[in-house]
């Protein structure tokens, strides 16, 4: 056979085999049974070395280049195999994207109204210059009725709307808060003891300014009231506070909360035993439509009650009621929830249900703040 | 019944002063629901008093017979207001009333097909006679009634009267009862007028019930202005108009009483409810009913007229707010006398018989007690329309000691309301004086001369009040002379010297006891609308920090958990004695001494009881997969420090974190005790406990299932939490299905975090070399814990491991019975230099050996 049928009978076996490769392994056999050492087209370039020199000039570039068009023939199958191989992966691993998500990752739990009412109380409250202060829920008598000027024999006392507590080993009579105001008085009260537990806010100096939120309960379970339920109150001690700025607090916080950019209010003269004088407040409001409007229309909805500082709690904290004076308010989360966000049922807030919780309840990042707004 | 006398003591209208007092400043949330009228009530709930608690209703006429005033209705509502006699409502009941006609019931028949109904054929001056059914058992023939057409609304009922078909009769309007009318709470039949009462009049202007009624509340130190004469004077203090006196001077007597001075017989050491007691004898009245004016006007603020005397003492207890009760003298055997009752009973006016024991005062004859003191009379001696002989009492007595009474016996009644407010001690015998005279004038009579026992109290209050004071408390400014003329006019008197005053109380004002109280009086006749409002200033410019520790941490509980998917819920802080037992509480000094319902009876030691009811009822509403949590507080104790905050979360159904129910990628699986531990450790990161660093011990709560749960630890002494599987047998008790995982946080246990002299952190070094990973499997045995293995490996050498995690677990036959294995990629990070293949091994080999040692295990080969 001649050299050159040899060289195109090579060629055309080598290009079909390697036109057939469906993998970089029989691609590298091919490879190998060619150009390997013992290959096929490498044992034609060694046969070169028997060849007569004449013979050599013309063999030894066919040869070679026989060499050269597999070599280039196997890279450019072995690119393209790797190609192949990687769509082919990249196939089996196509997803259809447009199938639903996992709920769960997208779907975030629900902060309850009351705790995100009391954040935007205290981001309001924080911004004028108030700290936030705490008592304990089971109160002790003295604090949540003596202290607060109920007097000894009143009949509060005695009354069927407090829940009082079975004694205890420490013999001294307990209640469960009917308010938030014995934190006044815990928050007042001149002494050096530190505080029992770390929640509780420590006696402080005049000026005090602090706001108390917290749990009440009233032996009342009606239409309207539920046994358990939040209140917030305020406190301004120092030496000159009155009722033109008490005014001022709470229209501005009135204002802030609803986010309106006027509130009329209504003070009424009332009556409160730890408070002198005492008022009432009323907000205007619109009720003409199926929802609460505040801040327009000509209708009054009672909102807080608030009024000085009784002297007789202030001496009970052991400060001079003619050098030391101030204010304080109080008024239900609940309701003021309610008033806001339109939830039409106090019960409803103690449930847990889940429909309602998913409903009224707000985003786990809509943090109330005064520069981001407190609801979106 | 509606003959019988429920007079004066009587009238069920008012509640007791205590609710009230301990109105705390929130309770204006009671109005609230005015938004929302569709609660159920609750179980164990009792009836609101409140509603007509502290409310007072007089007419404008009323209110001119003592206040000599131009200004028109709602002027006078709008001052009430201001001046702290808050308006409730104010209704022109004629206008209320013009739609109902009287009417003659011509004739009144059997319903055929019901036996309580009546057909009636009814002349209202139409014309024609109207066919109604009826259904008040006092519907006959002949009665002159009132009547409303079709399209007449009924404010008692809430409805508006339709043409209608009853069992088969026609029947084109109502006959009325006064409780149908609002007028008062009879329900007893359909009105009954006089015979002669014209037919088709408007029954507004019949009665006459014309004129504008005020409903207002009064806060409970305000006895003064539980009578229109008090209220009266407030207005003219306000200067709406002027106050009006009224004749209380001594009515002459004739002759002997023949009932002495009432003695007062108490021990030393008894409460005594009496204080001054004043009776007087008045002989051979003509009683039966009052004048209609008298009538009209105690029906108009929804009292029934019962006879002339008892009429009369209504007026001056809502006239002058000085409560009376009248006797029949003719009734009372022998001499009465006051005393505590001694384990008796009374057949009240209310027809109900009260138990009394010794802590409350009657009156009493020699056959027992006549009347239970300030509170409510006896039917014994109550007046009748026969009455010829009255005893009339006007007594003062101890305000608390009525409360208590009233409270003890649950009788709510117009003269407690007022008694146990305070009433003036100067009005006791001239009060007895004017109830004389207007007997003597309706009733004719002679007055036998007064008999009166014991002695008034007066407060005598004096105040030292500086003019500078209601400036320094309200910030406004005002002329002394305008201070002195309010005051002046609300009774005080003056004894100036230099910028003080010297300020005699009145004896109707004991409330007034302090300088700020007087405050308040200026305050309120000048109006809190009328104080300049002036800006709080800031205490520091820039807010230092506003939260403490724990209130941050509740926030930060709450949004993270939220944001793993679980809903905030806020459960009653109490819950039954079984449950808080089971869980951990029940102690008795966590029990209410007066609970509410059977299942609130304890404060909850635990916030799991209150989510899993809430699991419970959800999960009857159709919900199973659920994930809700609570941030509040539990009771350990009664102390201030056994009040602890937790964190507490449930799961159950399959609502783990990637979601509940069913799905295209699988089916969910049942959440299980990872899930709680991975609720529970996402939340300490969040707040900066590294989950890394705690104890993870298989000390599962009781709650838990026990091999399914574990506690969180910080040393040995602080616990951080609980998580687990709910234990089944719990959660069969509990009555509730499937799987629930669970955790608690205590967020009081967590460290302070340590007070630092600066913000500054360490300084954080980064290696450039890579970090290389060895792998290592052990066989040991399976109660060995991951936490061993790790914390051993970790160990291994503590320069240069940086991380360890476990990568599988697994038990079979090969690798022995009660074996496992465990393997675990140790990465090692080298710091200034490449580590070579010895220190490599080194390091593998420190590895195999501190974990082999610590947990008896072998290296798998």
């Amino acid at each position: 056979m001649s050299l050159d049928s040899q060289i195109n009978a090579l060629r055309t076996d080598f290009s079909a085999a390697i036109a057939a490769a469906n993998d970089e392994a029989a691609l590298d056999t091919i490879r190998v049974s060619a150009l390997g050492k013992k290959g096929r087209v490498s044992a034609l370039l060694a046969s070169l070395g028997s060849m007569a020199p004449e013979e050599r000039k013309s063999a030894g570039p066919a040869i070679n280049g026989l060499k050269a068009e597999i070599a280039g023939l196997v890279e450019a199958r072995s690119t393209a195999l790797k190609s192949a191989a990687l769509d082919a992966r990249l196939k089996a691993e196509t997803v259809d994207i447009t199938l639903p998500l996992q709920p769960a990752p997208t779907t975030t739990g629900r902060i309850h109204p009351i705790s995100q009412t009391i954040d935007e109380i205290t981001a309001i409250f924080s911004d004028m210059g108030f700290s936030i202060a705490e008592g304990p829920d089971i109160e002790t008598d003295y604090l949540n009725f003596t202290a607060l000027n109920f007097s000894e024999g009143h009949p509060a006392r005695e009354m069927h709307d407090t829940f009082f507590m079975k004694l205890g080993p420490d013999g001294i009579k307990k209640v469960l808060r009917t308010h938030t105001s014995p934190v006044q008085m815990r928050v007042m009260q001149k002494t050096n003891e530190k505080p029992a537990a770390s929640y509780l806010t420590p006696a402080m100096d005049p000026p005090i300014r602090v706001v108390m939120p917290g749990r009440t309960y009233r032996n009342d379970s009606d239409q309207t009231h539920t046994p358990m339920f939040h209140q917030v109150e305020g406190l301004v001690i120092d030496q000159s506070s009155h009722i033109g700025q008490l005014r001022w607090v709470l229209e501005e916080f009135l204002k802030a909360y609803f986010e309106i950019p006027n509130v009329t209010l209504r003070f009424r003269p009332s009556f409160f035993p730890f408070t002198e004088p005492s008022m009432e407040v009323d907000v205007q409001c619109d009720r003409s439509g199926s929802e609460i409007k505040i801040g327009e229309g000509s209708d009054w909805l009672e909102i807080l009650g608030c009024g000085m500082v009784h002297p007789n709690v202030i001496a009970n904290a052991g400060l001079d009621p003619d050098v030391y004076q101030g204010f304080a308010w109080g008024m239900g989360i609940d309701r003021i929830a309610m008033l806001k966000y339109g939830m039409p049922d106090l019960r409803a807030f103690f449930d847990a249900d889940q429909r309602w919780l998913d409903h009224y309840g707000f985003r786990p990042f809509d943090l109330p703040t005064l520069f981001g707004g407190l609801s979106s | 019944m509606s003959k019988l006398p429920s007079e004066f003591y009587g009238n069920i209208a008012h509640t007791h002063k205590a609710i009230d007092d301990a109105r705390g400043f929130a309770d204006v949330f009671v109005e609230l629901i005015k938004i929302s009228r569709a609660l159920p009530p609750m179980i164990g709930g009792k009836p609101d008093f409140r509603q007509g608690a502290k409310h007072m209703k007089f007419t404008l006429d009323w209110l001119k017979e003592h206040l000599d005033t131009d200004a028109s209705p709602a002027e006078i509502g709008d001052t009430l207001t201001l001046i702290g006699l808050e308006l409730e409502g104010m209704e022109d009941q004629g206008k209320a009333l013009s739609s109902f006609v009287t009417a003659h019931v011509v004739s009144a028949e059997q319903h055929p097909n019901a036996d309580k109904l009546r057909v009636c054929k009814v002349d209202a001056g139409t014309g024609e006679l109207i066919d109604v059914v009826c259904g008040a058992p006092n519907a006959r023939t002949g009665l002159k009634t009132v009547f409303a057409a079709p399209g007449t609304y009924i404010p008692g009922k809430d409805m508006t009267i339709g043409k209608g078909n009853i069992r088969g009769q026609v029947s084109n309007g109502m006959l009325c009862s006064n409780a149908e009318l609002e007028l008062s709470k009879d329900h007893d039949g359909i009105i009954e007028l006089p015979e002669d009462a014209p037919i088709g009049l408007p029954y507004s202007k019949f009665a006459g019930i014309d004129g504008v009624v005020f409903d207002i509340s009064i806060t409970p130190n305000r006895g003064d202005a539980t009578g229109v004469y008090g209220i009266a004077r407030d207005l003219a203090a306000y200067g709406l108009g002027t106050l009006k006196s009224t004749d209380m001077s001594p009515v002459p007597s004739k002759g002997k009483s023949p009932i002495a001075p009432l003695p007062q017989q108490f021990g030393a050491d008894e409460p005594k409810t009496i204080r001054r007691f004043g009776g007087r004898y008045i002989k051979g009245v003509k009683n039966g009913p009052s004048p209609a004016w008298l009538q009209q006007r105690l029906r108009a603020v929804g009292l029934r007229p019962i006879n002339a005397i008892v009429d009369i003492t209504n007026w001056v207890s809502l006239g002058w707010g000085r409560p009376l009760h009248a006797y029949d003298a003719d009734k009372i055997v022998g001499q009465p006398v006051l005393r505590n009752a001694r384990n008796e009973s009374l057949d009240a006016l209310d027809n109900k018989i009260y138990t009394l024991d010794e802590t409350m005062t009657v009156v009493a004859d020699e056959s027992g007690p006549l009347c239970l003191g300030g509170i409510m009379g006896g039917i014994r001696s109550s007046t009748t329309d026969e009455t010829v002989n009255v005893f009339m009492e006007c007594a003062s007595w101890d305000p608390d000691l009525i409360a208590r009474t009233g409270r003890k016996t649950g009788i709510v009644s117009d003269a407690r309301y007022r008694l146990e407010r305070h009433v003036d001690p100067a009005l006791t015998d001239p009060g007895l004086e004017l109830a004389t005279r207007l007997v003597l004038e309706l009733c004719g009579g002679e007055a036998i001369e007064p008999v009166i026992s014991g002695d008034d109290v007066y407060a005598n209050t004096v105040i030292e009040f500086p003019l500078s004071e209601v400036r320094r408390l309200t910030g406004l400014d005002v002329e002394p002379m305008i201070v002195t003329a309010i005051l002046t006019k609300l009774g005080f008197e003056f004894a100036p010297k230099g910028d003080v005053f010297s300020v005699k109380v009145p004896s109707w004002r004991p409330d007034v006891m302090l300088k700020a109280d007087l405050v308040e009086e200026v305050m309120r006749m000048i109006g809190v609308d009328n104080i300049p409002v002036e800006p709080l200033a800031r205490l520091s410019h820039v807010a230092p920090r506003m939260l403490t520790t724990i209130q941050n941490r509740r926030r930060i509980a709450r949004r993270a958990l939220a944001s793993r998917g679980l809903d905030e819920a806020v459960t009653w802080s109490f819950i039954s004695h079984d449950e808080a037992t089971r869980f951990g509480g029940g102690q008795e000094e966590l029990q209410l001494a007066n609970a509410i319902a059977a299942d609130m009876t304890d404060t909850r030691p635990s916030l799991l009881p209150g989510l899993l009811a809430a699991a419970r009822r959800n999960a009857n509403r159709g919900a199973h997969d659920l994930g809700l949590f609570e941030v509040g507080q539990v009771f350990l104790s009664a102390t201030p420090e056994g009040q602890h905050t937790y964190a507490t979360g449930i799961r159950t159904g399959t609502a783990g974190i990637t979601g509940a129910g069913r799905h295209w990628s699988g089916k969910a699986e049942k959440v299980g005790v990872f899930d709680a531990k991975a609720d529970l450790a996402a939340t300490l990161d969040a707040l900066g406990v590294d989950i890394d660093k705690v104890h993870i011990l298989a000390e599962p709560a009781p709650w838990s299932h026990p091999g399914r749960g574990g506690r969180i630890a910080l040393g040995p002494k602080v616990t951080l939490g609980w998580f687990g599987e709910l234990h089944p047998a719990w959660a069969a008790e509990l009555d509730l299905t499937g799987p629930v995982a669970a955790f608690e946080i205590d967020l009081d246990a967590l460290p302070e975090p340590r007070k630092k002299a600066t913000k500054t952190k360490p300084a954080l070094a980064l290696s450039s070399l890579m970090p290389l990973s060895r792998d290592f499997a052990f066989v040991v045995d399976s109660a060995v814990s991951a936490t061993v293995i790790l914390r051993a490996a970790r160990g291994a050498d503590k320069a240069l491991i940086k991380d360890v995690i476990i990568f599988d677990v697994f038990e079979g036959s090969h690798v022995g019975e009660g074996k496992k294995s465990v393997a675990i990629e140790v990465t090692i990070q080298p710091n200034d230099r490449t580590l070579t293949d010895e220190e490599i091994d080194a390091i593998s080999a420190s590895v195999v050996a501190a974990v082999t040692k610590s947990s008896g295990g072998v290296l798998r080969t």
